[in-house]
């Protein structure tokens, strides 16, 4: 019977196209606004690594003034400060490590045709390639080993290897930037992430880097951050002071593979915390956290009160398209009361008219969603357009795609449901003049 | 009722003739008496239970022939039979015969709006008889329709009931009901002036005689 109604639907449609029209523009409207919205939502606050977000956190130790925090609600600062990330990778205490600062740095091509340029790198450890695990195209991470000689080595983005080497394996290669020689040991393939979250505190839509190099590499060739730097207090003159300074500037995250192994990571950030005490740090009482991912996106507001509220909003206007279309249904269905008796006579049950008529707002709610389907990717470019930063997050994945139908569909059969009640108690004898 | 009778009501316009084929046709729930159906009790039937008997047991001829304007000669026929839940097949096969039975079997693909009234209240009948029903209600079958297509309908009743089917009509005209075998007259509800008087004594003796009906 299910063709048999799907079919009775459609010709009920195509019998008033305008009616049709209405109907089916109203949902696609509505649910072209709802996912759009929805899917920059989704897309925003989505785990960007799930097969791991639980065991990578975040280090926060709350170094920041007796005086005030430096975050709402007690948070301690977003970063750390280069003494204690050095103390932490020195200390290893986690099964995987990294601290990371973003740098920038002019590249001097040795090709003549390709101009020089300031490229953004990220400077960080070994480990960060084990932690995120970005693909490789060529070669490998350097090791642990070349961290400890500071040495002079690089893996560049798959972009930049196309500028500067057209994309061939430029394993071996050197790079030559701000004067120094840097030999390439990887090259990563398309690294695509729709939040950047291993450093939120610089723009979590950011592309990832187009170089990474040794921390140590950075700070021995004098390299500050451009990233966000926060201070309490004067760090006072000097490279070396800067270094001993209590501003931080420095994101750091560890890998524990287990809940036991965060109690044991905490319990040491906290022994290392006293002992700093001790020296006159950390004047403020114990506050360190070790967020993992999904709760550092939170805690950050990558999703942001704003797309919250614009959901918020989308989702109202869908009800208001759907209360559109309840009633378009209600005239529609109420005009049809003589075929209604009519098949009533001729042996159709209330459930069955009953199924006829959800099944005919069904097909309003499928055309509705496949329309509702191109205006949400109009949207996306639009927002895409308007909000460059948000390149990553405007597309739309098969799941969003079902959603989106099955939406529009529940939406439809939703408000067709008052209508098609009121159709199947009609009385057959009223109709029928007899 | 007997089965296989040709039974025509009549009376005055308010008189309860509605009421009664709304109720021997099942659309109407009643509240006194009892109905008994070709063999089945009707009282306290759900609705589902009264749609399949309603479908299976009875064909209905209207005044204004209600076809769906939108469906073809055998989409329209076919509604019935497609709750009855046949195959294909059988839904095909019943569809040509019904309507080669009323002579319109070359119409097959067209529209009720193509069709003159005469032969739409044949494709109404062929519709009615298309699932083999043991009762035919007619509601004035012939009132919208001029002299000789009336003649054309009526003659195509009296030939199902002489197959066996058991007709119940509904109708103003005394010259139509005068064909009919029996004759039932109601006024304010009652059963006032049978045809065949000796019959219907017997029925009121055995049932109610409020709107009862039996096959």
């Amino acid at each position: 019977m299910f063709s048999y109604y799907l079919q009775l639907g459609l010709r009920s449609l195509r019998r008033n196209p305008i009616l049709t029209a209405l109907m089916v523009l109203g949902i696609a409207l509505g649910i072209g606004a709802s996912m759009t919205t929805l899917t920059v939502f989704y897309l925003m606050g989505s785990d960007p690594i799930p097969w791991k977000s639980s065991k990578l956190h975040y280090v926060q130790l709350d170094n920041w003034s007796p005086d005030e925090g430096a975050g709402s609600d007690d948070r301690p600062p977003d970063q750390v400060t280069y003494r204690d990330a050095v103390a932490l990778m020195t200390a290893a205490k986690a099964d995987r490590q990294a601290a990371m600062y973003k740098i920038s740095l002019p590249v001097q091509p040795e090709n003549p045709d390709v101009k020089p340029f300031i490229a953004l790198g990220r400077a960080t450890y070994a480990d960060f390639f084990g932690l995120f695990e970005p693909p490789f195209a060529y070669g490998q991470p350097w090791g642990r080993d070349q961290d400890a000689q500071h040495a002079r080595v690089i893996v560049l983005s798959h972009d930049t290897n196309e500028t500067l080497f057209g994309g061939v394996d430029s394993v071996g290669k050197t790079v030559r930037m701000d004067g120094v020689d840097y030999t390439v040991v990887g090259v990563l393939a398309k690294w695509e992430l729709r939040v950047k979250y291993y450093d939120l505190t610089n723009g979590a839509f950011n592309n990832p880097e187009e170089f990474f190099m040794p921390f140590t590499t950075a700070i021995e060739t004098k390299r500050r951050s451009t990233g966000n730097n926060s201070c309490w207090r004067s760090p006072g003159a000097g490279w070396e002071a800067y270094l001993d300074s209590d501003c931080v500037w420095i994101q750091m995250w560890v890998e524990l593979d287990s809940p036991a192994r965060v109690e044991e990571y905490m319990a040491y950030l906290n022994s290392y915390v006293e002992e700093q005490k001790k020296l006159g740090r950390f004047p403020r009482p114990l506050n360190n956290r070790l967020p993992d991912v999904k709760q550092w996106m939170a805690d950050q507001e990558v999703v942001s009160r704003d797309v919250e509220v614009q959901v918020g909003l989308a989702f109202a206007f869908l009800v208001v398209c759907l209360i559109n279309t309840i009633g378009l249904l209600l005239a529609k269905f109420t005009r049809r009361a003589g075929e209604i008796g009519l098949r009533r006579a001729l042996g159709a049950s209330r459930r069955q008219v009953f199924m006829q008529f959800l099944i005919e707002s069904g097909v309003v709610g499928l055309s509705g969603g496949l329309i509702g389907l191109v205006l949400t990717g109009l949207g996306l470019v639009a927002v895409r357009s308007l909000y460059r930063q948000y390149a990553n997050v405007t597309h739309l994945d098969w799941a969003m795609v079902m959603t989106t139908i099955a939406l529009a569909i529940l939406a439809a059969i939703l408000a067709g449901l008052y209508p098609t009640w009121r159709a199947c108690r009609v009385q057959p004898a009223a109709q029928l003049k007899m | 009722m007997r089965a296989g009778e040709f039974v025509a009501v009549t009376g005055p316009s308010g008189s309860g003739k509605t009421t009664f084929l709304n109720i021997a046709g099942l659309l109407e729930e009643f509240t006194g008496g009892e109905y008994w159906l070709d063999g089945v009790d009707v009282r306290g039937l759900d609705d589902n239970a009264r749609s399949k008997l309603r479908n299976e047991k009875i064909g209905f001829i209207f005044q204004s022939f209600n076809l769906i304007p939108d469906l073809n000669l055998f989409d329209n026929v076919d509604v019935p039979l497609r709750y009855r839940g046949f195959p294909a097949a059988e839904r095909k096969r019943r569809i040509e015969e019904a309507l080669s039975r009323v002579g319109l079997a070359s119409r097959i693909k067209h529209y009720p709006s193509e069709l003159s009234g005469g032969q739409q209240q044949r494709v109404a009948i062929a519709r009615a008889l298309a699932g083999s029903p043991r009762l035919l209600m007619a509601d004035e079958p012939t009132g919208n329709l001029d002299s000789l297509m009336a003649r054309g309908v009526m003659e195509l009743l009296e030939e199902i009931n002489r197959q066996g089917t058991t007709i119940v009509m509904v109708t103003h005209d005394p010259e139509l009901a005068a064909r009919a075998q029996r004759n039932v007259h109601v006024m304010d509800g009652q059963v006032t002036d049978l045809g065949d008087e000796v019959s219907l004594r017997r029925q009121k003796a055995a049932t109610q005689p409020d709107h009862a009906a039996a096959v």
